[in-house]
């Protein structure tokens, strides 16, 4: 085979491979602008009826969902808020602080990460229930306060931070607190901006977890509003599709901003959320 | 020692928040597993007793109990090795050097990773419609029957496989891609200089080179498998006849539908001790492979 064919015969195959991966995702966006009964066959369907916004409209409007998606994008900006601080504070004090037992507790804390979410979500339930946090915006935030994933990430990149230039800061008689806020943060930004994405796209796909702790639909977040959705319109494939797009465009969009950090993480770790 | 003083402010809130969300809960559950705590006991708490391994040994009994992991261990072990499988070929390609816009490539294969599980499981619902289904009608050129693949119990977890394959291959492929870029140039250069072709390049560098992320890839990917839950939630409810019943379904209706916590907390812990393994296994294969 020349080079040129066996160039043109590898994008064929990886331009095949893209169409079928995107496929799903091209399905839902052309059917969520179907008229209704028009995903069956969604060529002839644009042929003879055109396209229309009103699943979008359905769904912003009697169906409420513009603040579905303000819980959800107000619960996802606050876990990351916090999970960025709490782990960042921690992940740096695990690399570059001195305190008794430090690398017997990191060490407890990794062997900690084979716990999955679910072993203790039956007692967290009760506990919350017993605080009054059910069916609260800070009951669906607990899980994600800290997490050893988090102080992982950002103590490994804080290994890197050289020592000559904390203790020239102490030196010049600064504070832990200043130190921090002024030297420490400013280098770690590129891995709290990674952390950021991860606890983001984490919470704002997150299922399980709201659909145990929320039960007042006023309060749900995206993932189960959309479940729930499904019980009463299985029928409506274009209002539902149009309901999946709400749902995946935000992180869709947020991954194409942010996509290079995104993946450091990934490559890191090995982990996804 | 302000250093001292100050690091443990640093550490306190994190440290907090996974000694009373994470340790007391995964403790309790393991308590709450010797229980009968159920729904008399959410009303009111001196209803509860201590029952020994009573869970446990209900659970061995317990038909459905075997139905969720028999699916869940299908799932995993056809859904792993696939995986790694697909990645290692979407990797291969979107790293060759012949390729254009190998970052465009790469990102679009990597999309489905991003977008929400509940979003896309709802999609995928309606893609494997029997009747106006985008598979079935993609299988009818090809001149294959149709095929009721949530209906059917003999195909609808297979079909969970696929859609979940789809979801999380671009995780994999760009560690692959990681692992690819990685490889000396110098074992290229010296297996081309002893006459080795692409193919004979592939087989006695990439693969080898590669070995070792292939496993921690292929346990990774397993053990998520094993945690499976919305799929079936959204796209079968666990039916036809239990075809797709998961583990961590049946610990949800158990614990949340019909609030037998104390048996759901031994489902709980016993897909513990199954990841446990796994990891253990995982641990052991790294140690070996790095030696």
């Amino acid at each position: 085979m020349t080079r040129a064919l066996r160039v043109a015969a590898l994008h064929a195959v990886l331009v095949a491979a893209a169409a079928l991966t995107l496929a799903p995702l091209v399905w839902m966006l052309a059917a969520s602008f179907a008229p209704a009964g028009g995903a069956d066959d969604l060529v002839a369907s644009f042929a003879r009826r055109g396209a229309t916004l009103a699943h979008y409209r359905t769904l912003f409007g009697q169906l409420d969902l513009a603040r579905t998606l303000a819980n959800s994008a107000g619960l996802a900006a606050a876990a990351t808020a916090i999970a960025v601080s709490v782990n960042g504070m921690a992940g740096y004090a695990f690399a570059k602080l001195r305190f008794a037992g430090r690398d017997r507790i990191f060490r407890g804390l990794l062997a900690t990460l084979v716990i999955p979410g679910q072993i203790g979500m039956l007692p967290l339930f009760l506990l919350l229930k017993e605080l009054g946090l059910v069916n609260t915006y800070a009951g669906v935030l607990v899980p994600s306060l800290a997490s050893v994933f988090g102080i992982f990430l950002v103590r490994q990149y804080a290994l890197s931070i050289p020592q000559s230039l904390l203790d020239a800061a102490r030196v010049d008689g600064a504070g832990e607190l200043r130190i921090f806020a002024q030297v420490v943060l400013p280098l770690l930004r590129p891995i709290l901006v990674t952390l950021a994405i991860f606890t983001f796209l984490g919470t704002w796909n997150d299922f399980l977890w709201p659909l145990v702790i929320l039960t007042d639909d006023r309060l749900y977040t995206l993932p189960v509003a959309l479940a729930n959705l499904l019980g009463e319109h299985v029928q409506d494939v274009e209002l539902m599709m149009a309901g999946a797009v709400v749902t995946v465009a935000p992180v869709v969009l947020l991954f194409a901003a942010l996509q290079r950090q995104y993946v450091r993480g990934i490559v890191t770790t090995g982990l996804r959320e | 020692m302000r250093d001292s003083r100050a690091a443990w402010i640093f550490v306190a809130p994190a440290l907090g928040a996974i000694a009373a969300f994470l340790f007391v809960p995964v403790l309790a559950s393991l308590a709450l597993s010797f229980t009968d705590f159920d729904l008399y006991a959410v009303a009111d708490l001196g209803n509860l007793r201590a029952i020994g391994a009573g869970n446990y040994e209900a659970l061995l009994g317990d038909p459905l109990f075997w139905r969720a992991l028999r699916n869940t261990f299908f799932f995993a072990f056809l859904g792993g090795p696939l995986s790694v499988a697909v990645s290692l070929g979407a990797a291969l390609l979107v790293n060759a050097r012949l390729v254009r816009a190998r970052g465009t490539f790469r990102t679009l294969l990597f999309l489905p990773v991003v977008t929400t599980l509940v979003a896309v499981a709802v999609v995928w619902r309606y893609l494997y419609h029997p009747r106006v289904g985008l598979v079935n009608g993609v299988l009818g050129w090809l001149g294959v029957a149709p095929v009721d693949w949530l209906g059917d119990p003999r195909w609808a977890l297979p079909a969970l496989v696929v859609m979940s394959v789809w979801k999380g291959f671009g995780a994999n492929m760009v560690i692959f891609v990681a692992g690819l870029q990685s490889i000396p140039a110098r074992l290229y250069e010296a297996a081309s200089l002893d006459g080795a072709g692409a193919w004979q390049q592939l087989r006695h560098v990439t693969l080898p080179q590669l070995a070792p992320t292939a496993f921690f890839v292929a346990l990774l990917t397993m053990i998520g498998s094993l945690q499976l839950f919305a799929e079936p939630y959204v796209m079968t409810q666990g039916g036809p006849s239990n075809a797709t019943l998961s583990v961590v379904l049946l610990m949800f209706q158990e614990g949340f539908r019909y609030w037998n916590m104390g048996y759901a907390a031994a489902i709980a812990f016993v897909l513990f001790a199954i990841l446990l393994a796994g990891t253990a296994l995982q641990l052991r294969l790294r140690g070996r492979s790095a030696a």
